[in-house]
């Protein structure tokens, strides 16, 4: 908020630079070129936010317990190595995986949700185990101390506590997922991929700059969804943005 | 009323095995507050969390009021014991309010009587409800945080208490504080509270009993006046001190040592009548000058009233300074260093003259103890060194 504030002397200079861009790609014909795909974009859209949704909710309710399964004591042996496993999941490109994913169910929506289930699945599952495992000795001794359950301590205590961590690892996984989606296109799962490289191949730069955008608009309206849920949902004692 | 039976705990390090607690055998009275004292690695803070068996003795066994908590189930048995730790342990992502309501939340009060009960308790501290319930631990400071670490403790009134050097990490002005804070509650509250510190001077405030550790070992379970009188080796000798005769001070009160003044002078008699008083009263080298109400006044010294003449009025000096009869000798000790003096006359709530402290009241009061009891140390050495 601060930052805007004292960067009021550029926000004229920005606006007007805007404005002549619009005015620009205007008299150039772009933005009617592009518009020229509006049902398309519609369409596509929808499909779009479809994938990422059924994806990106598949890794939250598969990622989040699975780190904290992997963050509880008994299971430290299997989660060193489990852990081991993610980080070098996380090096395969998405392309790969998606393309690892075709070769085991083919082609189509569920081997692209498969596909975008895995690259996303892997910050959320990283980012609560390390978030649960972050929380300090002492808050853990005070809460067994005072008769907590392992269970209270895990939803009064840890998860509340560890929310930060938890949601920056939802927000990168959902940031991966809206911008791996176009290229489900490749193994006909649809989405604005189908612009974007059919707009390649044809050389129609229009075409191919009405999926690009719509899809760096939805990216960024996902991130800031995202943030708005961790602005309300973690605590304020604990939210760096609230303090 | 808490009691360890042979409690041991032996753990196995990768440095060979360890008994961080060795046949402990003690027990802490109703009401009273028990300090484990010694230096790291000795094993107070392990034998303080076999207690709510945070820690599992290996043998030996703990009673709380007569009964064995390892046959109780672990989670209820800490709810019904207040937990303070050094680190506070306060949850941050809850409000003070819901912090302090924790352990009634989870043993079932209904909401309006956890809430009470947490705006009572921070009235207790002195922290006013309407500012504090809604705030967040980060918003406090060390010291506040501490002052709801231990009202938390006390929220579903557990009559047992585990201290684990709660005031460790605050600021030695704001200790003293909560410190005496914490003494108040404890008079009204008269929890069996056992406490871990490794700070002697704070022992000896706060313990009714004293239990020195050493490698394992309770050296020696007594009253910080005997512990400070009568250490029973080297070893306890050299961990209260070599002032350990002043630490003592601060455990006596002014009452204990008071002489009661019986010969007093006002304003109107003559310095002639103050003479025979000392005189036959035996004071070698002043009387105090009371007014009607008999508050004390002035002094008026033997060396003018044997040159002078007049009345007591006249040639009477301003007292420096008094004490009040709840004053532990430090303080008086103090007082009498920082004005020159030898004596310090007493006073009471209102004002009216009690009597005096004497330094060679003091010095016989600290010295009779060791008189008395020279006799059955030998005795005692023997009785007291753990098995």
């Amino acid at each position: 908020m601060k930052g805007l504030g004292t960067s009021r002397f550029f926000q004229l200079p920005v606006l007007i630079g805007v404005f002549l861009l619009g005015v620009y790609l205007q008299r150039s014909g772009l933005i009617d070129g592009m518009l020229y795909y509006w049902e398309d974009i519609v369409y596509l859209t929808n499909q779009h936010i479809q994938l990422t949704i059924i994806s990106g909710s598949l890794a939250i309710a598969v990622g989040l317990p699975l780190g904290i399964v992997l963050s509880r004591p008994r299971f430290i042996k299997v989660s060193e190595w489990a852990m081991q496993g993610l980080n070098i999941g996380t090096t395969i490109p998405t392309l790969a995986i998606l393309a690892l994913s075709m070769s085991l169910l083919g082609i189509g929506f569920v081997p692209s949700v498969f596909g975008l289930f895995i690259a996303s699945l892997l910050p959320i599952v990283r980012n609560t185990y390390t978030g649960l495992l972050g929380i300090p000795a002492h808050l853990k001794e005070s809460a067994s101390g005072i008769g907590m359950s392992a269970g209270q301590m895990l939803l009064r205590v840890e998860i509340p506590n560890a929310a930060n961590v938890i949601f920056a690892g939802i927000r990168t996984a959902l940031a991966i997922n809206v911008g791996t989606v176009p290229l489900v296109f490749l193994i006909g799962g649809g989405g604005l991929g189908e612009l974007i490289f059919t707009g390649i191949d044809l050389f129609d730069t229009e075409m191919m700059l009405a999926g690009a955008l719509m899809t760096a608009l939805l990216a960024i309206t996902v991130d800031i969804l995202v943030a708005a849920c961790a602005f309300l949902m973690v605590p304020r004692g604990i939210n760096p943005s609230r303090a | 009323m808490i009691t360890l039976d042979n409690l041991t705990k032996i753990f196995d390090t990768d440095r060979g095995v360890v008994s961080a607690a060795d046949h402990i055998n003690m027990e802490v009275p109703q009401g009273e507050i028990c300090v484990l004292l010694g230096p790291s690695g000795c094993g107070k803070t392990t034998t303080l969390k076999m207690v709510n068996r945070i820690i599992t003795p290996t043998s030996g066994r703990v009673l709380i009021n007569g009964k064995d908590t390892s046959e109780q189930d672990t989670v209820s048995l800490r709810r019904s014991i207040g937990y303070v730790i050094q680190q506070i342990g306060l949850f941050p992502n809850m409000t003070i309010e819901e912090n302090i309501s924790i352990v009634p939340k989870l043993i079932g009060w209904d909401k309006s009587r956890y809430l009470k009960r947490a705006s009572e308790l921070l009235e207790m501290v002195a922290m006013d409800p309407a500012i504090f319930l809604k705030r967040y631990p980060n918003e406090l400071s060390g010291g506040q945080q501490q002052r709801i670490g231990v009202i938390r403790a006390l929220a579903a009134d557990p009559p047992v208490m585990l201290m684990d050097e709660p005031f460790g990490a605050i600021d030695p002005i704001n200790r003293e504080v909560i410190q005496d804070e914490f003494l108040k509650l404890h008079r009204e509250l008269k929890k069996t509270v056992m406490f871990v510190s490794h700070d002697i001077d704070e022992a000896v405030k706060m313990a009714d009993r004293i239990a020195i550790f050493k490698e394992g070992k309770l050296i020696q379970y007594d009253t910080p006046d005997d512990i400070l009188s009568h250490p029973i080796n080297d070893f306890v000798k050299g961990f209260v001190g070599r002032d350990r005769a002043l630490k003592r001070l601060q455990l006596v009160t002014v009452a204990e040592v008071l002489e009661t003044e019986s010969s007093v002078v006002t304003a109107e008699d003559s310095l002639a009548t103050a003479l025979q008083r000392m005189t036959d009263a035996g004071y070698e080298r002043a009387i105090i000058v009371v007014d009607g109400d008999g508050r004390p006044v002035g002094y008026v010294s033997r060396s003018v009233a044997t040159t002078t003449k007049g009345n007591c009025g006249q040639h009477s000096y301003n007292l420096r300074t008094l004490v009040r009869p709840e004053d532990d000798l430090r303080t008086v000790a103090s007082k009498m260093f920082t004005h020159d003096a030898t004596w310090l006359p007493c006073v009471s709530e209102h004002g009216k003259l009690m009597g005096v402290v004497t330094q060679r009241g003091i010095t016989h009061h600290l010295g009779a103890t060791y008189k008395s009891s020279h006799a059955k140390e030998q005795n005692l050495q023997h009785a007291r060194v753990a098995p």
